[in-house]
C-alpha cells in the first residue's frame, strides 16, 4: 500500500472529522444562546429546567450521549432512525457543545457590568438596543479566549464518534493496523495539529480585530 | 419647572428616601450634599427612573411624570431628566463622537425616514455632536476611544453624551468623585459654563468645592431626608440644623 494511497483514505476520514467539526459548530453555537437565555430566564422553572439539563450535559462523558442517542430511540420508543450513523454522533456532539457554549454565554454576559445598561437606559435606548449595539461585542470580546479553547477541543471530540462506527480521521487510520500499518495512527496527529492551529491562528485574528478597544 | 412631592423608597428594612419633597426653578442649579448612604444617589436614579420609589409624586413642567402605583419602566423613552455618573460609563467599542450620537441616531433610524432625509438627518446629528464635544474641549478627541481618554476627558465625554438627548433637567451623580483635583477642575469648568447657558441642574455631591462652586441653592441630605435647603453662601455660612454643621466641619476638615 502506497503513502499516497494511505493519505487518500486518512483524508476520506478527515472530511468525516471536518462534516462533524463543522456542523457541530454552526448548529451549537445558535442553540446555546437559546439555552442561555433559558438559563437566565426570570420564568424559574425553566431555569432549573435548562440548569438541569446543562448539568446532565457537562456532567456525564460526552461518549455516553452518543451512545444514549445512538441505541435509546429504538430501544426505548422503537424509532428507527435508519443506518446513519452521523447523523446520532452529531445530535449528541450539538446537544453537548450548546451546553457547555452556553456557559461560557451565560459567564459573558453577566461579567458586563449593569452600569453599562443604566447608562444606555438614561439616554432613552430600550433594553434590546442596548444590548445589541453596546453589550454584545465586549461579551464577544470576552468570551473568545474561552470559545477558542472549546471549539480546539471539539476537533479532538470529534474523534469519539467511532465508537458507534462513524469512519472520522482516527479510525480510518486504525483499520491499516490490520495490514500490520501503525503510523498512520500517529500520523492523524498531523491532521489534528494543522486543523488546531489553523483554528488558533483564526482566533488570534479575530481577538486582534477586537483590540481597538478595551472593555 | 421640576416638583419632587413625598417621595420615599425602602431598600428591604431601611428607609433610603423618606418623605423627600422640592422644587427647583428653570434654569436654576441644585446641589444635594451628604454623606455615603444619604439617598442622596438613590433620589438621583428615582428622577432617573433607574429605581422606583414606593411613594410620591414627580412633576416637571406641571405635568406629573410618576406617582406612587405607576411603573417606572417605559418611561424613560421620554424622560426630561439626563444623567451623569460618578464612573463616566461610556460605551468602551465607541469613539467619544460616537458615544454621543448612538442614542439618538438609534432613536433616528427608528423613524424609518426616506434615505435622503435620513442621511442628512444623521449629517445635522453629527454636526451637534461634533459642536457639543467642542463646547467640552474635546473637539480634538473626538476618534479617541474611552480607554484613550484621561477620567477628565471621559466624564466630560459623558456629559456631552446627556446633553444631546436635550433634557429638561441635567442630573449629576458624584460627578468628580472619581477624579483628581486637576481632572475636577476641568470638570467644574464644564458644569460652570453649563450653568452661565442656564441649564437646570441637579448635582448630587459630597465635595463642598464643587457644590459652592456651581449652585444657586444646596440642599443637605441625610437618613434619606432633606434636612436642609438654602441659597449657596447661606447654607454654608449659616447652618441652621446641627447635622449639617456637623457635616461641614467634617467635611471642611477632609478637604
Amino acid at each position: 500500500m502506497s503513502f499516497w494511497q494511505i493519505q487518500l483514505e486518512l483524508l476520506q476520514g478527515f472530511s468525516s472529522t471536518c462534516v462533524l467539526f463543522f456542523a457541530t459548530l454552526i448548529l451549537a453555537i445558535p442553540l446555546g444562546v437559546v439555552v442561555t437565555f433559558g438559563s437566565m430566564s426570570r420564568f424559574l422553572p425553566l431555569r432549573w429546567l435548562t440548569r438541569a439539563f446543562v448539568w446532565v450535559m457537562r456532567g456525564t462523558p460526552l461518549m455516553l450521549q452518543i451512545f444514549v442517542v445512538f441505541y435509546v430511540p429504538g430501544l426505548l420508543f422503537d424509532i428507527n432512525l435508519g443506518t446513519s450513523r452521523m447523523i446520532p454522533a452529531l445530535v449528541a456532539f450539538v446537544i453537548n457543545y450548546a451546553a457547555y457554549f452556553s456557559e461560557i454565554y451565560r459567564g459573558g454576559i453577566q461579567s458586563i457590568p449593569d452600569s453599562q445598561y443604566e447608562a444606555g437606559l438614561v439616554l432613552g435606548m430600550s433594553r434590546r438596543q442596548i444590548f445589541v449595539r453596546v453589550v454584545l461585542l465586549q461579551v464577544i470580546k470576552r468570551i473568545l479566549p474561552s470559545m477558542g479553547n472549546e471549539v480546539i477541543t471539539l476537533i479532538k471530540d470529534t474523534s469519539l464518534a467511532r465508537i458507534i462506527g462513524v469512519v472520522e480521521l482516527l479510525k480510518s487510520a486504525e483499520h491499516f493496523a490490520q495490514y500490520g500499518l501503525i503510523w498512520p495512527l500517529f500520523y492523524t496527529a498531523v491532521f489534528y495539529l494543522a486543523f488546531s492551529g489553523v483554528v488558533t491562528l483564526l482566533f488570534s485574528w479575530v481577538e486582534k480585530k477586537l483590540e481597538f478597544f478595551r472593555g | 419647572m421640576l416638583t419632587v412631592e413625598n417621595l420615599s423608597k425602602q431598600f428591604g428594612a431601611t428607609q433610603v428616601l423618606d418623605d423627600v419633597s422640592f422644587t427647583l426653578e428653570q434654569g436654576k442649579v441644585m446641589s444635594i450634599l451628604g454623606s455615603s448612604g444619604s439617598g442622596k444617589t438613590t433620589l438621583l436614579r428615582c428622577l432617573n427612573g433607574l429605581e422606583t420609589p414606593q411613594k410620591g409624586k414627580i412633576i416637571v413642567d406641571g405635568t406629573c411624570i410618576w406617582q406612587t402605583g405607576e411603573s417606572m419602566n417605559g418611561r424613560m423613552k421620554d424622560s426630561p431628566f439626563g444623567l451623569v455618573f460618578q464612573g463616566f460609563h461610556l460605551f468602551p467599542q465607541y469613539t467619544a463622537l460616537q458615544n454621543v450620537m448612538l442614542a439618538p441616531s438609534l432613536r433616528l433610524k427608528k423613524q424609518k425616514l426616506p434615505a435622503a432625509q435620513y442621511k442628512e438627518q444623521i449629517q445635522q446629528l453629527r454636526q451637534r455632536a461634533s459642536q457639543l464635544l467642542e463646547r467640552m474641549g474635546l473637539s480634538h478627541r473626538a476618534d479617541s476611544y474611552p480607554y484613550q481618554l484621561s477620567g477628565g476627558q471621559q466624564q466630560r465625554v459623558a456629559i456631552a453624551r446627556a446633553l444631546i438627548m436635550e433634557p429638561q433637567i441635567l442630573c449629576f451623580d458624584e460627578p468628580t468623585s472619581a477624579l483628581d483635583p486637576e481632572l475636577t477642575r476641568e470638570v467644574i469648568k464644564v458644569l460652570q459654563q453649563l450653568k452661565e447657558e442656564k441649564t437646570t441642574m441637579i448635582v448630587v455631591t459630597h465635595q463642598m468645592r464643587l457644590a459652592k462652586a456651581i449652585s444657586d441653592e444646596v440642599a443637605y441630605m441625610a437618613y434619606g431626608r432633606i434636612w436642609e435647603r438654602g441659597p449657596v453662601e447661606e447654607f454654608f455660612q449659616n447652618p441652621k440644623t446641627e447635622k449639617l454643621a456637623a457635616f461641614l466641619a467634617s467635611a471642611t476638615a477632609h478637604e
